[in-house]
């Protein structure tokens, strides 16, 4: 069995230099952070009551 | 040479009514559609009509693959006495078997139809508005976007392009399948478990997609059932001679709008490469059924697979491998099928970064990828709650992402990213698309609703008052834009008087 060509990434399109994104990962990662953490605590008024009714409940038939 | 990729997607929806001991989808579904076009609570009227769908044209039956006609194929029935509606958008809104199903208009590209996505998805909100305004109190429509109910049924969120005839079927085969196994890897809108017989939780506690186990042949023309990658239905809706309508089935719906743009562009792309043989197609799968099941399930992303030669790749490097040819064929060919030079780019861009985020940092395109969005609520409740995968509100969580209630939907607060405003895609709810067919449907159905009897894809049915009904064909696509009847329509004060300028 012949080794496989190692698959080539095509060249970046974008022109920015990666190392300039760097600083700004880790702020951005911070604030995703605080974004979910938000949305967890959002979580228990959006959510389902009864979430094993729901779960059970939820059936779809007939579909493509 | 490649077509105009023509787009348009249809999405079944998932509904459940609350608050009533005794509910049948079909009747939910049809008191929902009826909702929407009949009442006229803050002006909704002029955005549906009750024209009825003509069914005339319709062939669910006819297979793409001809002479091969397979005995054991069962083509779709149709129903014709279900509630069927034509929007001014050019869409079609309708009930399905046993849900509701709303589509696009015929789209010029990803980026539109991906506004009319956003577009469709308003629709289904204001839907479950006017049918909570006629029901009692306690009781509501609930309408979800998704494909699974995870015990075992599952629903489409179907892809239609505009392919040129003269392209032997056998290479859409070939070409399309390893890219609907592949594109998984952004297209996936995640699954909480398995449904597959024999694989536990602890094995394939989630997986990328919601559609993957439900495949399990190649080719055919199935779609209830035994469903193909590569559905063969051969109903252009359009000229025969000149064009394929191609009904793809495999997706996902999705709540990320830059992945419902990703999946189509690219899959348009492929489409446009294959027609201009501009596609190495070399690298085919051993086993594509088993690989689509084995990129859903592996979540590494890194695990190969067996190609037809022999040797092994990952879904990730056959993307790459796809988008490097894409990069090729664009600046030789130029991006003209594809919408042009600025969707086309979008989409080579957003695809480079989202490959490259998958394969350096996943996490990174959580605002992008569905099933990576999902992963981050549920990794982010597991965490919280001190609960593994088993738990029973990871699996309601994985249902709520769907849900189209604004107030209740967890992908709209998961952090997406749109690529759409929601001012255009509500006028997108009553406003067809300029630059294809759907143009003149949604116009007609505007001015004329009262003169409409009925309207689909390829044509529409005028009563001009004496004499017989009129039908004018709309075989072709890209004509009935507002370049070409947009001045006749808004001059004809009378349907008569619009069919003596058409020369019809």
């Amino acid at each position: 069995m012949a080794e496989r060509e190692q698959i080539k990434k095509t060249p970046s399109r974008s022109d920015k230099a990666d190392v300039a994104e760097a600083p700004a990962a880790s702020e951005a990662g911070e604030k995703l952070k605080s974004e979910l953490d938000d949305l967890l605590d959002e979580i228990d008024d959006v959510l389902e009551t009864n979430a094993e009714d729901f779960v059970k409940s939820y059936i779809q038939k007939g579909g493509q | 040479m490649a077509i105009p990729k023509i787009v348009g997607i249809e999405t079944e929806l998932g509904i459940m009514v609350r608050g009533a001991a005794d509910w049948n989808p079909v009747s939910a579904s049809s008191m929902l559609i009826n909702s929407y076009v009949g009442t006229d609570p803050g002006g909704i009227d002029d955005r549906a009509t009750p024209v009825a769908w003509d069914f005339i044209d319709e062939m669910p039956g006819a297979d793409a693959r001809q002479a091969l006609a397979p005995s054991f194929s069962m083509p779709p029935e149709i129903e014709t006495h279900l509630v069927n509606a034509v929007l001014t958008n050019g869409a079609r809104y309708y009930v399905d078997h046993a849900h509701p199903e709303i589509s696009t208009p015929e789209c010029l590209d990803a980026l539109a139809v991906t506004l009319y996505d956003r577009a469709a998805e308003l629709i289904a909100v204001e839907s479950m508005k006017a049918a909570r305004a006629l029901l009692p109190p306690d009781q509501e429509v609930i309408l979800y976007k998704d494909n699974s109910d995870r015990k075992g049924n599952a629903y489409g969120t179907h892809e239609n392009f505009l392919v040129d005839r003269s392209l032997p079927f056998g290479q859409i085969i070939t070409g399309a399948t390893i890219h609907f196994v592949t594109r998984q890897i952004f297209s996936g809108s995640g699954k909480v478990g398995s449904e597959l017989p024999g694989i536990g939780g602890a094995e394939v506690p989630y997986q990328l997609t919601q559609r993957a186990e439900h495949f399990e042949e190649e080719v055919g023309l199935e779609t209830t059932l035994k469903r193909p990658i590569i559905n063969t239905r051969d109903e252009p809706h359009a000229d025969s001679q000149r064009y394929r309508r191609l009904h793809v089935i495999v997706g996902d719906a999705n709540m990320s709008q830059v992945a419902t743009f990703l999946k189509v562009g690219t899959s348009s792309i492929l489409l446009a490469m294959l027609e201009d043989h501009a596609y190495d197609m070399s690298m085919t799968l051993d086993d594509p059924v088993r690989a689509m099941h084995h990129v859903s399930h592996d979540l590494t992303l890194g695990e190969p697979m067996k190609l037809a030669d022999g040797s092994m790749a990952t879904a990730l490097e056959i993307q790459f491998d796809m988008l490097e040819q894409a990069t090729a064929w664009s600046t030789k060919y130029g991006l003209e099928s594809v919408g042009g030079d600025h969707v086309g780019n979008m989409i080579l861009d957003r695809w480079e970064r989202v490959l490259t985020g998958l394969e350096s940092d996943p996490a990174s395109v959580a605002d992008q990828v569905d099933w990576l969005a999902k992963m981050r609520v549920l990794d982010g409740f597991m965490e919280r709650h001190d609960c593994g995968w088993d738990d029973t509100r990871l699996r309601a969580l994985d249902l709520q992402y769907h849900d189209l209630r604004p107030e209740k939907s967890l992908a709209a607060r998961a952090g997406l990213e749109t690529l759409v405003d929601d001012a255009d895609a509500a006028l997108a709810m009553s406003e067809p698309p300029l630059n294809t067919r759907a143009y003149f449907r949604g116009k007609c159905l505007q001015k004329f609703a009262d003169s409409v009897v009925a309207a689909n894809w390829d044509s529409i049915v005028f009563d001009v008052g004496d004499d017989p009904l009129r039908r004018v064909p709309m075989l072709e696509p890209t004509r009935g834009t507002v370049e070409h009847v947009g001045a006749l329509i808004d001059e004809s004060a009378t349907v008569s008087e619009l069919l003596d300028k058409l020369g019809a």
